[in-house]
């Protein structure tokens, strides 16, 4: 059955609260998720006073703050810090988004932040994705065809290429698909709102020749039809795209190749 | 696949799983279909309910032996319990994940309707043909 409360060894309590660094700054507060594989316990919410004068002021410029100053031992991934790689997607103040574009002053009051929810944790703000890159592998994300190869490139109008506007700019964050309940239940056979955005941006390519192909492996109740339109990814999207359009787009394909 | 957890298989081939059913566009069609049916089908059915308020067995009868009212009746009852069925296996679905479970649901789901189905279209017919 669908799990509505958490198992016994993932229930959250209350864990350290650090000091401030200078009694006097500035400081805003912040509470965040912390567990440890090496350690043996429950996971814990630390409570954490960055000085606001001395850091940037998105969230991902304060967890560095408190890496540096504070807690050297607080894990979190980031890489390009402007919201191109996707790698610090993280639940903050209730909302899936990246630490890198989410500013403070977005946040009213203590600032929350948990890893991706109902995903596996690895440490602290770091979850397990290994399912999910399976899953944008299985849709086979590549141009295929079966026509020999031109000698320069695959042609595309304007107009075919505008299709893909929307749905290119996708950085497979997965903060998508780890806010939508259909991939909390069932995230082992669901596909998920970000890998079904990314079938659909190759459906959709005027270049590609395994279309049909595609759609037949989507063609399944859990992949595909899992999808109730709850919009929670399109809420979440933090590159402001729409992937339950883009699976509205592909049921329609689905009824136009019967009809 | 739910329930078989083997460490040793590749993340690649759990999500393969089993491959791909090749259906669930039909459910989908259907529950939709059955959706836009039913607005006006229950429509009808809540006029027919509030203007038989407090009548007679006989001026039921009376209105069921119209053929055109009784037809549209079956329609409602029909189209209502198939969508009730389509719903609810998307709950059984999304919701039970032991697959022994989830079967025997899936069984008592159809069988529900069909029995509800039948039992209300002979309810209908037998009002309809002076009951």
């Amino acid at each position: 059955m669908v799990e509505l409360t958490l198992p016994k060894n993932s229930r959250v309590t209350d864990g350290k609260t650090w000091t401030k660094v200078e009694a006097a700054a500035p400081a805003r507060e912040y509470k965040i998720y912390r567990w440890s594989p090496d350690d043996e316990g429950n996971p814990k919410v630390d409570t954490y006073y960055v000085n606001t004068d001395d850091c940037g002021p998105m969230v991902l410029d304060a967890l560095i703050w408190i890496k540096n100053n504070v807690d050297p031992t607080l894990t979190f991934r980031r890489s390009c810090r402007e919201g191109i790689c996707g790698s610090c997607a993280m639940n903050i103040d209730g909302t899936n988004t990246l630490a890198c574009t989410k500013g403070m002053d977005e946040v009213e009051g203590t600032i929350k932040i948990y890893p991706l929810p109902h995903m596996p944790v690895v440490k602290d703000l770091v979850a397990d994705l290994t399912n999910f890159y399976a899953q944008h592998r299985s849709i086979e994300p590549w141009l295929k065809t079966t026509t020999p190869k031109p000698e320069k490139e695959w042609p595309q109008s304007h107009f075919d290429r505008e299709k893909l506007d929307g749905l290119y700019e996708c950085i497979l964050c997965a903060c998508c698909s780890t806010s939508c309940p259909s991939y909390w239940w069932n995230g082992d056979r669901y596909l998920g709102p970000a890998v079904l955005l990314q079938a659909y941006r190759w459906l959709i390519d005027s270049r590609d020749e395994a279309t049909g192909d595609r759609l037949d492996d989507l063609e399944d109740p859990f992949r595909l039809y899992r999808c109730h339109t709850i919009m929670n990814c399109t809420q979440a999207c933090p590159k402001g795209l729409n992937p339950a359009k883009a699976i509205a787009e592909i049921k329609k394909m689905m009824v136009e190749r019967r009809v | 696949m739910s329930g078989s957890i083997n460490q040793l298989r590749t993340p690649l081939s759990k999500v393969r799983g089993l491959g791909s059913a090749k259906e669930g566009t039909d459910h989908f069609w259907r529950q939709r279909l059955t959706a836009i049916a039913n607005v006006p089908l229950i429509l009808f059915f809540l006029w027919t309910v509030i203007s038989l308020n407090g009548a007679s067995h006989a001026d039921v009868v009376a209105r069921l032996s119209s053929p055109i009212v009784a037809i549209v009746m079956l329609m409602v009852i029909i189209v209502g319990i198939v969508h009730m069925k389509l719903g609810m296996q998307t709950i059984i679905e999304d919701y039970v994940h032991s697959n022994r479970t989830k079967i025997v649901l899936l069984i008592l789901n159809i069988f529900f309707a069909f029995t509800m189905g039948l039992g209300a279209c002979f309810a209908i017919l037998k009002l309809a043909f002076g009951g």
